[in-house]
């Protein structure tokens, strides 16, 4: 289980970019986050997987904690060795290497033995990355890119993969292919997923809990058939009402949660 | 075979020969430029200092010379680690510009300290070879140079073999690809730029081996950084293959301009010319014959 206790991040010493959150990410549960650009999704990922620090960013305030240890601050290499990877917002393939390469590369940490292993089941996952293995990762489409990337993330073996919007700029079959596989391997491998996504109908239809962040905080939480059912959801990111699209602290009957206020 | 057609042979042979060499020397570039994105603008005075260090233990000490070669080696790696770690490192994440600064100061260094520790006369390096002539079906080469072409092809063949094929060299493409990203992997970037600066380290003492063999030994073999930029423009600053094609190209428009075009105004147009097809290459293809341009796809 992954914990966030009221993690406060600033940039540059200065920027103050996640302003308390909470999050907790069960084992074996697929849990995303919401929220609009800017909202601090990212950046909640990136203070989990420590690459935070290469923007010059810190958790000042709280905690993340990984089954009861502390794991704020350190070095990315240490937190994947733990078993948390990250997949990247607009996929980020090494776009130079050959698609088996940037598998490679995601096996660094394990033996060759396993590596190879490891291979074999994501080309099981995803043949397609199977048939391209040769082709230059740039060249693929985006849909091969992002499953590439989630493959490539499988490679280190982890217990909880970071998805940084991973439906971005695919097609609805695409997406669900992916969402299929996601679903797979969660059952398959007992891989637990914090999904990050701007997109709630698409997220809200493969997560168990899911939590609404906005302007560096978090501002509703709940079981995701309760946020599918949600008004405010609907309203604001579903799309749902025919309105003009709010902010969400515009809309009326939120339950915005007391801790979140200051 | 008519004397014309031999001449030419002999030219183009010769030509490909140093252009191996250059080779050599100039991977070191695409090493550091690989993994950190910056040019190592010392990677010439790299070659000297080593050659200049290996010269001067045998002559002044009295070193075999298999001994003095060690002993520079780990020398090297220990001064390139030290280099990674105290000056370069703190520059990671800041523009490239202030790296190449860095290492534009350490070449003026090095030039300085080797006549300063061993005065500045020139040294050979005399590798076991002989002396005579090779002689192939028509063609006379220097044993120099086909050695020297030799050894380039060896090391050239090892490393891109490691780069392509061995799990560290597909990780420190990784690196080179994204730092960022790399690091999500788990790969230990900063470790990646250690072996990097480690690698141009014992490139640029197999080049100082090597040219200080050809041409002897002193500060002249700083040049070398200069002459081999063609040859890094014209294969791409980023890959293996392109140096050797550059190298080739490079070692054979001088040798073509030396055979052609220095008996008619006398002498010195090999210096200049690889230069002009540096220029004329780079306004047809800015990132260089074998260079990628960057693929930008989301
Ligand atoms: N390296 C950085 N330095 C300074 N500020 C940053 C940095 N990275 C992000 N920010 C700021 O932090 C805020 C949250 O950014 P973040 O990328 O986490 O948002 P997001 O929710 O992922 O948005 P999107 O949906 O657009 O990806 C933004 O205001 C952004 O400008
Ligand atoms: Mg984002």
């Amino acid at each position: 289980m992954l914990k966030l206790n009221n993690v406060e991040v600033i940039y540059d010493s200065v920027i103050l970019v996640l302003k308390g959150i909470s999050i907790e990410v069960p084992d074996g549960k697929i849990t995303t986050v919401l929220g609009a650009n800017g909202a601090g999704k990212t950046t909640t990922l990136k203070a989990i997987s420590g690459i935070l620090r290469s923007e010059r960013g810190e958790v000042t305030r709280g905690s993340i904690e990984l089954d009861g240890n502390r794991i704020d601050n350190r070095a990315p290499h240490s937190i994947v060795k733990d078993g948390i990877v990250q997949v990247f917002e607009g996929r980020r393939v090494f776009g130079n290497l050959s698609a088996e390469e940037n598998l490679v590369a995601g096996g660094h940490i394990v033996s060759k033995a396993k590596m190879r292993a490891n291979m074999e089941k994501v080309y099981e996952y995803f043949p397609r990355i199977a048939e391209r293995r040769d082709v230059i990762s740039g060249y693929l489409s985006g849909g091969e890119q992002q499953m590439l990337a989630v493959g490539r993330a499988l490679m280190s073996d982890p217990k909880l993969i970071l998805l940084d919007e991973p439906s971005l700029g695919l097609a609805p079959m695409i997406i669900e292919e992916i969402w299929g596989i996601i679903r797979r391997l969660r059952e398959e491998q007992n891989v637990t997923f914090l999904l990050v996504e701007q997109n709630a109908t698409l997220a809200l239809e493969i997560a168990d809990y899911g939590y609404v962040m906005e302007n560096g905080a978090v501002v509703l939480e709940g079981p995701a058939e309760q946020l599918r059912d949600n008004a405010d959801i609907k309203e604001f990111y579903l799309g749902m009402s025919g309105e003009e699209k709010r902010s969400f602290r515009d809309v009326k009957h939120y339950r915005r949660r007391k801790r979140w206020l200051n | 075979m008519d004397g014309e057609t031999q001449f030419l042979i002999e030219l183009v042979t010769n030509g490909m020969l140093t252009g191996m060499m250059y080779a050599l020397v100039a991977v070191g570039f695409v090493l550091i430029y690989k993994s950190t994105d910056a040019i190592n603008f010392a990677q010439g005075e790299f070659c000297m200092i080593a050659a200049i260090f290996i010269a001067s233990f045998v002559f002044l000490y009295g070193f075999p010379l298999w001994l003095s070669i060690i002993v520079v080696l780990v020398l090297m790696i220990l001064f390139n680690v030290a280099l990674e770690r105290v000056v370069l490192r703190p520059m990671i994440g800041r523009p490239v510009v202030a790296i190449i600064m860095a290492t534009i100061g350490l070449a003026l260094m090095f030039r300085g300290l080797g006549p300063l520790l061993f005065g500045a006369e020139t040294r050979p390096i005399n590798l076991p070879i002989p002396d005579l002539p090779i002689i192939w079906g028509p063609l006379f080469m220097s044993p120099i140079d086909v050695l020297g072409a030799a050894i380039s092809v060896i090391f050239l063949a090892g490393f891109g073999w490691f780069f392509l094929k061995s799990r560290i060299g597909v990780a420190m493409r990784a690196v080179a690809d994204s730092h960022q990203v790399s690091m999500a992997m788990g790969i230990n970037v900063e470790r990646y730029f250690v072996i990097a600066w480690v690698l141009a380290g014992v490139v640029a003492l197999l080049g100082g081996i090597v040219w200080g063999n050809a041409i002897g030994v002193d500060t002249q073999l700083a040049a070398l950084g200069l002459k081999v930029f063609p040859v890094v423009i014209l294969g791409g600053l980023d890959s293996i293959i392109g140096v050797v094609v550059g190298g080739i190209i490079v070692g054979v428009v001088e040798a073509l301009a030396a055979g052609y075009l220095d008996p008619y105004v006398g002498g010195g147009t090999k210096d200049f010319t690889p230069y002009v097809l540096m220029i004329l290459v780079l306004m047809v293809r800015p990132y260089g014959i074998f260079g990628k341009p960057i693929i930008e796809r989301i």
